[in-house]
């Protein structure tokens, strides 16, 4: 009995691990592009929007995993994108509610998470196959690696724009008489797509060497 | 006259200035994973652009006529996600049809328009933005088709010659087309003082 409980919590441990580095949904999959590079001009936005897709993308693995049994294969698609309109729908009305600056920010790119690749990726590569414990995890750890990698490229991307991460100033800029020339084009689209290039091109060179 | 000028205006202002894809990043997944190969990106593009206008239309009507304003508007996207993945499915059944060629390269990619965020995109910046005639939801849907079409096809037919340059090793594949694209957003910049 030790054993098998061993056993259950080291496929526990991997399946968490694995959103986080080894499958990193961003860096690794590439799934759920469009979020990575629009929301990450700055850290704030970019935590946020990690946290509405840990909220949604852990309710509907936890329905879609319940559900599973009673799926039918060519509906399935259509099931999942339903289940997740409407956790997004929740989490829409909850930032509009108590964070309406944030939401105003982040604008569509809330609704859109409907159709991040990642939720569907992981309702149907793991929810429709798994137990609702093993589900939980799945979301969960993708959802940290997802939010991880946004903050990582967002505060790149923040402290080269503005000199500041989590609108706290570290680099103080000419204008106050420091050095740091802020560099505005990395708030803008060409910032993101680039970064993110160079990101990947370094986890790339990092991993290959080991 | 005005009318026109407005129309026109709007459809050049999305498909030049607004591009869903290189200013909104929206349609990224396809835009990476598609565009290895001209024909097969443009037959894309047209794909998207009859869903996008199809839905985006649909959307619209659906909005105007029965959410605005009532209880049910909590349900829209639901609503608008359902309208997409039926425009989907109808341009899927075509597309068997009528061009099997097309339908078996395309292979998985087809279905996965439903998840196009160019397309969802789409018909909440139409709400976003307040368009209240029909005419002009159904051309700026239509720009944002054809926008998509070009940002693939212009990729597609970078992507062609990159497989003959010497990228180094670390940044092959998805880096390198990333970097790309934000070069190729940066011209698109240029276009940004054209209107307003």
């Amino acid at each position: 009995m030790a054993d098998n409980s061993d056993i259950t919590s080291g496929i526990y441990k991997d399946t968490l691990l694995a959103g986080l580095w080894r499958e990193n949904p961003v860096f690794r999959l590439l799934l759920g592009m469009c979020p990575t590079l629009a929301v990450t001009a700055a850290v704030k936005p970019a935590f946020t929007m990690g946290c509405c897709v840990i909220f949604v993308l852990v309710c509907s693995n936890i329905v879609v995993s319940l559900m599973r049994n009673l799926l039918k294969p060519h509906l399935r698609i259509l099931m999942f994108t339903l289940t997740i309109a409407t956790f997004v729908t929740i989490a829409d009305l909850f930032l509009k509610a108590f964070q309406p600056a944030m939401s105003e920010a982040l604008g569509p790119y809330v609704p859109l998470i409907i159709v991040n690749c990642i939720i569907i990726c992981r309702a149907e590569a793991c929810a429709s196959k798994n137990g609702l414990v093993i589900s939980i995890i799945d979301a969960v750890g993708m959802g940290i690696g997802f939010t991880m990698a946004l903050c990582i490229l967002a505060s790149v991307r923040e402290i080269l724009a503005t000199g500041a991460i989590f609108e706290i100033q570290i680099l103080a800029s000419q204008r106050e008489g420091g050095w740091f020339v802020p560099w505005v084009a990395m708030s803008m689209p060409v910032g993101a797509f680039i970064t993110l290039g160079l990101l990947l091109g370094l986890i790339n060179f990092v991993t290959k060497k080991r | 006259m005005d009318t026109f000028n407005a129309l026109l205006l709007g459809f050049i202002s999305i498909v030049l200035i607004n591009n869903l894809v290189f200013t909104k990043f929206l349609g990224i997944c396809p835009y990476l994973g598609v565009s290895g190969r001209i024909d097969m990106a443009f037959g894309m593009g047209l794909a998207v652009t009859f869903v996008v206008t199809l839905s985006g239309t649909l959307t619209w009507l659906i909005d105007h006529l029965l959410l605005i304003g009532t209880p049910l508007e909590v349900t829209r996207y639901v609503c608008f996600i359902l309208v997409i993945a039926g425009a989907v499915q109808l341009v899927e059944m075509y597309i068997r049809k009528f061009f099997p060629s097309l339908y078996d390269s395309f292979g998985i990619f087809l279905p996965l328009i439903t998840t196009n965020c160019a397309i969802l995109g789409l018909c909440l910046f139409i709400n976003l933005w307040e368009i209240d005639s029909l005419l002009d939801a159904v051309v700026r849907s239509f720009g944002a088709g054809i926008g998509f079409t070009m940002a693939i096809c212009i990729m597609a037919g970078i992507r062609e010659n990159l497989n003959l340059a010497d990228v180094p090793k670390c940044l092959k594949g998805a880096p390198i087309t990333l970097i790309t694209a934000g070069l190729l957003t940066l011209a698109f910049m240029g276009f940004a003082g054209m209107i307003r």
